[in-house]
C-alpha cells in the first residue's frame, strides 16, 4: 500500500472513533449532562477531523467541519449557551459530518448543496453569538441573557487591571506535530488585549542552529476578566509539548499552578527552559498524523492498540489446535497405563489449566463492547423521528457489555430493523399519546446485559403494543393461519415473525420495505439466538434477544448416525428421548410421525436426510431428538446414539469446498477427527422437501 | 489454465509426479504444500463419489479428492500406503488422494506436449499437457482448475 494511502486509512479509522466520541458528547449535551470537558471533547473531535481532512485536501469536509467547529468554539468559550434548539442543529450537523467522512472514504464528493441547510443554520448560530443585537436572546429564551451580557461586558471594556501573565516555551515536539505558536497567540488575543514579547535569548548563532530544535519563548500578558480555563483551553492541544506558566497579574508572580493541568511544571523557572533536555523530535515526526490525545485528562482511556482481526483469528485458531493436541496427548497418556499420580499426569493437568486460561484470554481479545453498534442507533432514531413526525427519546443501557466481535458485527442489521419497527409501528403520534394519557415523547429503551453465558439485548418501547386483532386479521388475510385458528396472545404476537407477514400494501419509507420481522428472526437465529416478544396493549412492547457470546464456539450435542459422528447445536434442541415403537406411526407413503405427549411431530432419520448408508435402521433402537427452529418449526430427528455435550470450535470448510445442504460447518473433536455440525433449519427444509410437504413457508438456506 | 501453460513454457519447470492407478501424473511443484500418509476421512453427505470426505490438517478442514475417481475411474482402494498430496491454489487448499508419489521431474518446455485432442470430456479440462520422458508418459494436471472445480461445481449445484 502506498504510504499516503496507509495514512489515509489511519485517518479514517481515527475519524470513526472521533465521530463516535463527538456523537456521544453531543447526546450528552442534548440531555443537558454536558460539562466543559464534554464540550471540549466534542470540539477536539471535530477539530481533529477537520485538521486531518485538510491534510488530504477534503475541502468540502473541512469547510463544513469549520462551520461546526466555530459554533462549538463559541459554546465552549460560553459565548453561546446550549439550548435544545442548538443541540438539535449540532446533532444534525454531526450526522452530516459523518456523511462527509463516509463520502470521502468512498472517494466520491458529497453532492453540492447536501449540507447547505445545516451549514447555514450553523453559520446563523455563530453569527448570532458574535452579533450584539438582542435577536438571539429573544429566540433562545431568558436563560440565554446572562451569558450574553457578561460577554458584552468583557470584550469591548476599557483595559482593566486584571489579567494573566503567561510564559510559553514550546518544545520541539510541538512543532513536530504541526502546531504553530502564532495561531495560539492569535487565539489568545481574542480573549482580550494582548502584549507579546518574544524571548529569543536562547537563539544560537546561525551556524549552530538545529532546524528541528525550538529556540523561542514568549512572554504574554493578556488583560481582562478572563477565566483561567479559557487560557488553558487555548493551549489545550499543545499542553504536553510546551512549558506553560500562567500567573495572575494582580496576585503577583507566585500564583498557584494547577498540578493536574501542568504536570511537568513544579516550579517557576526564571530563565527559558533549554531545549536540549527534550526528546529528539524525529520520533514524533510522522508518528502521529493527528493531534488527538491529550494525556492527563480526567477519565483518560486505557492504552490500547489496534490489531488486524486476522491476526487475532489466527491466534484463536492456534489456541484451538493447542487444546485439541493437548486432549489427544492426554488420551495417549491415559491409554499407556501411566499411573495417575505420575509427574507426567501432573504436568498434563497443569498444561490443561494453562491452556484453558490461554483460551479464555485469547477469546477475550476478540470481545468488544456492544457500544459500537448501539452508538449508531441514536442517529437512526433521530432520522426516524423526523420522518414519522413522532417524538422519541432513545435510552441506551449496558453499552459496555462485551461480546465477541463476530456477534457485534451482525447485530447492527436486526437491531436497525427492530428500531424502525418500534418507531413506525410501536409508537403512537404525539397527539394519540397525549390522548392516551402518556407523555407526548415516546421512549425506546435499548439495553444489553450478560445472562448465564449469553448476551441479552432488549428493545422496549412505551407505545401502543401489538394490535392483536389486526395481526390476526392480517394473518388470516395472508393465509398464514386458518380463519378459525385458536391462538393464545403469545402465539398471536409471534405471527409478526412469519415470512410474508410484512407486506407490500403498507410500504412506508421506514419499515415494510419488503423486509419484515422474519428477517430479524432469521438473522438472530443464524447467530444462534432467540427472539421473545412480550407486549401489553396500550403499554408497549418488549423484544428480547438472547445471543451466544461468540460465534467461534458452539455448545453442541455429539451424536452418532451409523459409524459417523455429528454435532447438533444445543440451542436448537428442545428435548431428546428413546421412542417406543408404538409412538412412531407411519404417515403417508414414506413419512413418520412421532408422538410426544399427545402431539405429533414429523420424524426423520438423519441417515436418510443426509444419504448415509447403514444397516437396517429401527427408530426405537436409537434416540429421537426434538429440534426447534425459530423459522421453520419442529422436527424429531432420528439418530443412533448420543455421546454427550461438548463445546466445539466452529471450522468453516466452505473456502475449500462447496456448501452442503444440511451441514452448517465442521469441527474437530478431541480425537483429532473432523465431525460435521448439522444445520437444523436446513435439515427441516430437507425433510419437507423429501416428504413432498409444502415448503412454502420454509425458505431453504442453501448456504451462505 | 492458460497462465499455467505459459509457465510451463519456461525452461526447468519442476513437477511432483505421482501414480494413481496405472498412470503417472504431475503437478506444478509450487502448488504442492506437503505430502502426508492416508488417514481415514469424515465422509461428506450429498457429495460426488470422488470426494472422499474431510480430514483435519492442523486445524484446517481439508476436503480429500480421489484423483482416480475424479478422472472417471473406479475409486481408489485405500490402505496405509496411500498418500495425500496437499495442494494449495490461491486461497484454497485441498488434498489429493493418490497411490504413491514417485519423484520430482524437471522438464523444459520442449518436453511438454499439448494433450491430444481425443476427447473433449470433463476430465480433459484438468489436463495441461503431457510430458514424454523416454518411454514414460506423465500427464501434467492443472491444479487451479481441479481445485476450482470442487468449489464451483458446488455453486452450480447450490443454485440448481
Amino acid at each position: 500500500m502506498d504510504p499516503m494511502e496507509a495514512i489515509k486509512q489511519t485517518y479514517f479509522q481515527e475519524s470513526d472513533e472521533l465521530l463516535l466520541a463527538m456523537e456521544e458528547g453531543l447526546i450528552a449535551m442534548n440531555n443537558g449532562e454536558a460539562n466543559d470537558e464534554t464540550i471540549n471533547a466534542v470540539f477536539r473531535a471535530v477539530h481533529s477531523i477537520k485538521g486531518g481532512g485538510g491534510a488530504f485536501g477534503f475541502d468540502q469536509l473541512v469547510k463544513f467541519a469549520h462551520g461546526l467547529e466555530t459554533v462549538l468554539d463559541d459554546i465552549r468559550s460560553h459565548k453561546l449557551e446550549t439550548t435544545p434548539e442548538i443541540t438539535r442543529v449540532l446533532l444534525k450537523a454531526g450526522d452530516m459530518l459523518s456523511d462527509f467522512v463516509a463520502a470521502v472514504r468512498e472517494g466520491h464528493a458529497v453532492p453540492e448543496g447536501h449540507a447547505d441547510e445545516i451549514a447555514a443554520e450553523l453559520a446563523n448560530l455563530s453569527g448570532n453569538s458574535h452579533a450584539s443585537d438582542s435577536d438571539s436572546g429573544d429566540i433562545e429564551g431568558l436563560d440565554f441573557n446572562p451569558t450574553l451580557i457578561s460577554f458584552e461586558e468583557s470584550s469591548p471594556a476599557a483595559p482593566c487591571q486584571k489579567g494573566w501573565r503567561i510564559r510559553f516555551v514550546p518544545h520541539p515536539a510541538l512543532y513536530a506535530k504541526a502546531n504553530e505558536p502564532i495561531l495560539l497567540i492569535r487565539e489568545l488575543s481574542r480573549l482580550g488585549p494582548l502584549d507579546v514579547v518574544c524571548d529569543y535569548a536562547n537563539l544560537p548563532d546561525l551556524a549552530a542552529i538545529e532546524p528541528y530544535q525550538s529556540y523561542f519563548a514568549w512572554d504574554l500578558v493578556v488583560r481582562g476578566e478572563i477565566e483561567r480555563g479559557a487560557i488553558e483551553d487555548v493551549f489545550d492541544f499543545v499542553m504536553g509539548d510546551c512549558d506553560l506558566e500562567i500567573n495572575e497579574l494582580t496576585s503577583g508572580a507566585q500564583a498557584e499552578t494547577d498540578p493536574s493541568v501542568l504536570p511537568q511544571k513544579s516550579e517557576a523557572p526564571s530563565k527559558p527552559v533549554a531545549a536540549e533536555s527534550l526528546p529528539p523530535p524525529s520520533a514524533a515526526l510522522g508518528a502521529k498524523p493527528l493531534v488527538v490525545a491529550t494525556e492527563g485528562k480526567a477519565g483518560a482511556a486505557k492504552p490500547t492498540i489496534r490489531v488486524d482481526l486476522e491476526k487475532v483469528d489466527r491466534l484463536v485458531n492456534l489456541v484451538g489446535e493447542l487444546v485439541i493436541t493437548q486432549a489427544m496427548l492426554s488420551q495417549q497418556v491415559h491409554d499407556s497405563n501411566i499411573p495417575a499420580n505420575s509427574p507426567v499426569n501432573t504436568a498434563l493437568e497443569e498444561l490443561d489449566l494453562l491452556l484453558r486460561e490461554l483460551q479464555e484470554s485469547v477469546m477475550a481479545i476478540r470481545t468488544q463492547p456492544v457500544k459500537s453498534v448501539f452508538q449508531r442507533m441514536p442517529r437512526l432514531m433521530r432520522e426516524l423521528a423526523a420522518q414519522t413526525n413522532k417524538q422519541v427519546r432513545l435510552l441506551l443501557e449496558g453499552e459496555s457489555t462485551e461480546v465477541d466481535n463476530t456477534v457485534v458485527e451482525r447485530l447492527s442489521e436486526p437491531l436497525t430493523h427492530m428500531i424502525r419497527n418500534a418507531v413506525d409501528h410501536g409508537l403512537e403520534t404525539p397527539d394519540d399519546r397525549v390522548a392516551a394519557g402518556k407523555p407526548a415523547e415516546g421512549t425506546v429503551t435499548l439495553s444489553a446485559c450478560h445472562n448465564s453465558g449469553r448476551i441479552v439485548i432488549e428493545l422496549s418501547d412505551d407505545g401502543r403494543g401489538i394490535d392483536r386483532e389486526r395481526v390476526r386479521a392480517k394473518a388470516i388475510e395472508k393465509g398464514l393461519i386458518a380463519a378459525n385458528a385458536v391462538l393464545t396472545d403469545e402465539e398471536t404476537d409471534n405471527l409478526i415473525f412469519l415470512p410474508g407477514f410484512s407486506t407490500a400494501n403498507q410500504i412506508s419509507n421506514i419499515s415494510g420495505r419488503g423486509v419484515g420481522m422474519d428477517v430479524v428472526r432469521r438473522s438472530i437465529s443464524e447467530l444462534g439466538g432467540k427472539v421473545v416478544i412480550s407486549s401489553s396493549p396500550g403499554k408497549g412492547s418488549r423484544f428480547s434477544l438472547s445471543l451466544p457470546l461468540t460465534l467461534a464456539v458452539l455448545n453442541g450435542m455429539v451424536i452418532t448416525v451409523g459409524d459417523q459422528t455429528f454435532v447438533l447445536p444445543l440451542t436448537h434442541i428442545a428435548e431428546s428421548m428413546r421412542p417406543k415403537p408404538a409412538e412412531i406411526s407411519p404417515f403417508g407413503a414414506s413419512n413418520h410421525l412421532l408422538r410426544i405427549r399427545n402431539s405429533y411431530v414429523p420424524f426423520a432419520d438423519i441417515g436418510r436426510l443426509l444419504g448415509i448408508e447403514r444397516g437396517a435402521y429401527v427408530p426405537s433402537n436409537g434416540v429421537a431428538i426434538l429440534v426447534e427452529s425459530q423459522g421453520s418449526g419442529r422436527l424429531a430427528l432420528g439418530a443412533d446414539n448420543i455421546l454427550g455435550q461438548r463445546q466445539v470450535v466452529i471450522k468453516s470448510f466452505e473456502n475449500n469446498y462447496r456448501p452442503i445442504p444440511g451441514i452448517a460447518a465442521a469441527t474437530i473433536l478431541g480425537d483429532g477427527r473432523v465431525a460435521l455440525i448439522l444445520d437444523v433449519d436446513a435439515l427441516i427444509g430437507l425433510c419437507r422437501e423429501k416428504s413432498g410437504m409444502s415448503s412454502k413457508i420454509v425458505e431453504r438456506k442453501t448456504g451462505t | 489454465m492458460n497462465e499455467h501453460a505459459e509457465q510451463s513454457s519456461e525452461p526447468n519447470n519442476q513437477f511432483v509426479t505421482f501414480r494413481s492407478g496405472d498412470q503417472e501424473f504431475g503437478a506444478d511443484i509450487m502448488a504442492i504444500r506437503e505430502i502426508r500418509g492416508w488417514t481415514p476421512t469424515t465422509p461428506l453427505p450429498h457429495s460426488p463419489n470422488y470426494v472422499r470426505g474431510v480430514i483435519n490438517l492442523r486445524g484446517i478442514v481439508l476436503p480429500i479428492v480421489d484423483l482416480k475417481a475424479r478422472l472417471g475411474y473406479s475409486a481408489t482402494e485405500t490402505n496405509a500406503k496411500n498418500v495425500i498430496v496437499v495442494v494449495k491454489c490461491g486461497n484454497r487448499t485441498i488434498g489429493l488422494l493418490v497411490d504413491a508419489v514417485s519423484d520430482i521431474l524437471t522438464t523444459t518446455a520442449a518436453e511438454i506436449q499439448p494433450a491430444p485432442d481425443i476427447a473433449r470430456d470433463e476430465t480433459c479440462q484438468f489436463i495441461n499437457g503431457i510430458a514424454v520422458l523416454g518411454d514414460r508418459m506423465v500427464t501434467i494436471l492443472d491444479m487451479d482448475v481441479l481445485t476450482a472445480s470442487l468449489v464451483n461445481m458446488g455453486e452450480q449445484a447450490a443454485r440448481a
